[in-house]
């Protein structure tokens, strides 16, 4: 009997009995091989999903031998013994407990104790002998064990078997530096035998179980009524943040999710930028885009969910009601982005960099978690002092996303310009100052880019502009220096 | 420009406005933390509490407004709501040269008038603001009496004060308490360089506002922290040893 799955050219061989094996079934081969050589062969479509499922319960289950157990790949269980098997009666003595209560579940078990986890692995899959190994004896135990045990992928393991590497013994001689180039960093074999061998770490990762905070309304029939999404919402946020103040969380990116009876999921969502778990808010942030969630043949289920969520301590927010700026600030951020999306709500997060609009970086604000930018790019203001006042300085209040080409009248070749012609009208340069040269980025952009001269310039009606005229006469990258008009000084 | 007169270390209005008033001596007086201290009050009639303003550009390529307007600003967080419109006429908010109010600047850039009305009735809810700017484009439809009027109603609720700045719009109807038109005039004498330009100057006339009467002044920067006396001094004329250095 073999167990099959379905693959893109026909069913492959998942998983097969002993006598199905000797038969001539292959596990990773195709059924109609199979059953060229077995007519007889029975076939049953495995349960991918109902055996991992079991795989996680076992996992529960084997607690009872170690409190460190991880589920490890789809067919096998990791366990931390250190220390613990006395308790038992010593490491064989475990091992053979442990094989005598998994084969009274039913499952017929493969289990070797070894210092490192690889060592374990390979020597469960692959080893004959001894399956309790000490370390001393680690690297004797792996040599006659095929290269597949060292748990690298299969295009890694197959080009080490083409090099004629076969046994994990052979590459105890070769030298790291002739690998190197064959195989990514992450499958280097060398690496792996370390692993093994426990001359690197290899942690076990047993992370506690930690689901997202998450609040479920089942519906006794299905809805279609438009306000559905609304007072479901109304009725999972108490529920969400009841869960969120016991675990002590706050969240930043919450999830709507409603379950059609056509087993299809509308979702609404909205990002906070401060962890929080403030019913009002949470509520607030969703409450249009609950409305608007589309019922389509109804809805029998909603759920809200935290997407991402951070620890947030109790705190007091103020002595009397009023709210601190700080959240306050963030839940106005909120708000803007989720109604307008978060690229269009932003703070000013400047870059070091002598061009402009460069230099003048964005940064959501609901990315930016409501931090200050802490320094300003250099050479864009002068030493004056922070009080001083904001107008006049040495660069204009408003910059054009684009800078917008002018025809201007100049003395040539490096002279002051006198008259400009910007969006078909003409302005007469009364006074101007410059130029500023803001040489090109040379590690970044190409060989031709050209220097830019930046003037501040004003016309007769007092209008003030920052120009720059793009390149010099004669200097090799191009024609006749082109103008632009990039800023306005208010 | 005509221009008045000249008062030595004070201020000085231009004809068509209020009488000229001399602060004590010429001796300029420190403001407060809050927008429209004492001071202010007495150089040009800004509000005394926080409330709505609407200023018109005279043209969306005069930035003009822009400077008179960082003078009103104080300290603090800032919303600053642009039309997409109002951006790509006339330009986008650089916070390199926003000075000190770069800090705690959040930028929004809505889709069109609506949205922006939206955002900047948010953000006046929000008493941790110390200002919100939002800038239109033309006369849009949604900008009616009820629109500024809510916006006047929640900027004096919540303290936060309101600046609406319409580029290239006409004065219809609105709620707004003050409603300056401002145009750039030219700046003053550079102390340095003849050439060059110096501190601005803006040709500001209130031309409604509750409780004041309106009036027409050439309005300037003294360079002190935190001043702004009105000022008229001729184009091109001597150096002015109060006048600021350059940079």
């Amino acid at each position: 009997m073999v167990l099959t799955v379905e693959a893109q050219h026909g069913q492959l061989i998942h998983a097969a009995t002993q006598a199905a094996l000797e038969r001539g079934a292959r596990v990773g081969g195709r059924l109609t091989d199979a059953r060229a050589l077995d007519p007889a062969l029975e076939a049953v479509a495995a349960d991918i999903a109902g055996d991992s499922a079991w795989l996680r319960a076992l996992a529960r289950w084997a607690g009872r031998w170690s409190p460190l157990v991880e589920v490890d790949g789809t067919d096998g269980l990791r366990l931390d013994v250190a220390g613990v098997a006395h308790l038992f009666g010593g490491e064989e003595r475990l091992l053979a407990d442990l094989a005598a209560r998994v084969a009274a579940l039913g499952f017929s078990s493969r289990a070797a104790i070894a210092p490192t986890a690889g060592a374990a692995w390979a020597l469960a899959r692959f080893g004959r002998g001894a399956l309790v190994v000490g370390e001393r004896q680690v690297a004797a135990a792996l040599a006659p064990l095929p290269v597949a045990a060292l748990r690298l992928d299969a295009r890694a393991t197959h080009t080490l078997v083409r090099l004629g590497l076969k046994q994990v013994g052979d590459l105890a001689g070769v030298p790291r530096k002739g690998l190197a180039r064959r195989f990514r960093e992450a499958d280097h074999p060398l690496d792996a035998l370390d692993r093994a061998l426990g001359r690197k770490a290899e942690p076990l990762t047993a992370a506690p179980e930690d689901p997202p905070p998450r609040a479920l309304l089942p519906m006794k029939e299905p809805v279609v009524h438009p306000e559905a999404g609304t007072q479901a919402l109304t009725l999972l946020v108490p529920r969400l943040v009841a869960e969120l103040e016991r675990r002590k969380l706050g969240v930043r990116e919450l999830l709507l999710l409603g379950y059609r009876v056509d087993g299809s999921v509308a979702e609404a969502r909205a990002a906070t930028s401060i962890p929080t778990r403030e019913p009002g808010h949470l509520a607030r942030l969703l409450a249009d885009k609950a409305a608007a969630l589309d019922p389509e043949f109804g809805f029998d289920a909603f759920a809200l969910q935290a997407a991402w969520w951070e620890r947030l301590d109790a705190a007091q927010e103020a002595l009397v009601g009023e709210p601190s700026g700080e959240a306050e600030l963030a839940r106005l951020v909120d708000r803007l982005s989720v109604k307008l999306g978060p690229d269009k709500v932003r703070r000013p997060a400047p870059r070091e960099s002598h061009l402009p609009e460069r230099a003048n970086g964005w940064v959501a604000a609901v990315a930016s978690q409501g931090s200050r930018p802490s320094t300003t790019a250099f050479g864009l203001r002068s030493g004056r002092a922070d009080n001083s006042p904001v107008v006049g300085d040495g660069r204009p209040n408003r910059l054009l996303d684009r800078p917008e080409a002018i025809a201007v009248i100049y003395a040539t070749p490096e002279g002051l310009p006198r008259r400009f012609v910007w969006r078909r009208r003409v302005h007469d340069i009364a006074r101007a100052q410059g130029p500023e040269r803001i040489a090109p980025e040379w590690w970044r952009e190409r060989s031709t880019a050209r220097l830019r001269d930046y003037y501040k310039v004003e016309d007769t009606d007092g209008c003030r502009f920052w120009i720059f005229r793009q390149g010099l006469v004669g200097d090799g990258r191009g024609g006749a220096p082109d103008w632009f008009v990039h800023g306005l000084f208010g | 420009m005509s221009v008045a007169s000249r008062v030595e270390g004070g201020l000085s209005l231009v004809p068509g406005g209020e009488p000229a008033r001399v602060e004590n001596g010429g001796d300029p007086v420190r403001t407060g933390d809050k927008p429209g201290g004492d001071e202010r009050a007495a150089a040009l009639p800004f509000p005394d509490a926080p409330t709505l303003s609407e200023l018109f550009a005279a043209s969306p390529r005069d930035a003009g407004w822009a400077g008179f307007l960082a003078l009103q600003l104080a300290a603090g967080p800032l919303l600053w709501v642009q039309e997409r419109m109002a951006i790509l006429e006339g330009g986008r908010v650089h916070p390199a040269g926003l000075g000190h109010h770069a800090a705690g600047l959040i930028h929004v850039e809505a889709r069109d008038a609506r949205a922006a009305l939206w955002a900047m009735e948010e953000g006046l809810r929000c008493q941790a603001l110390s200002a919100v700017v939002g800038e239109l484009w033309g006369d849009p439809a949604a900008l009616d009496f009820t629109a500024t009027r809510r916006l006047a109603v929640a900027a004096e609720r919540h303290g936060v004060a309101a600046f609406l700045i319409r580029l290239g719009g006409h004065a219809n109807l609105s709620g707004a308490r003050q409603r300056w038109r401002i145009a750039s005039a030219p700046s003053a004498v550079h102390p340095l360089d003849g050439k060059a330009p110096g501190t601005p100057r803006w040709d500001a006339e209130l031309f409604r506002a509750r409780g004041r009467a309106p009036g027409r002044w050439v309005a300037g920067d003294d360079g002190q922290a935190h001043l702004l006396p009105v000022v008229a001094e001729p184009p091109g004329g001597a150096l002015g040893k109060g006048d600021r250095r350059f940079g």
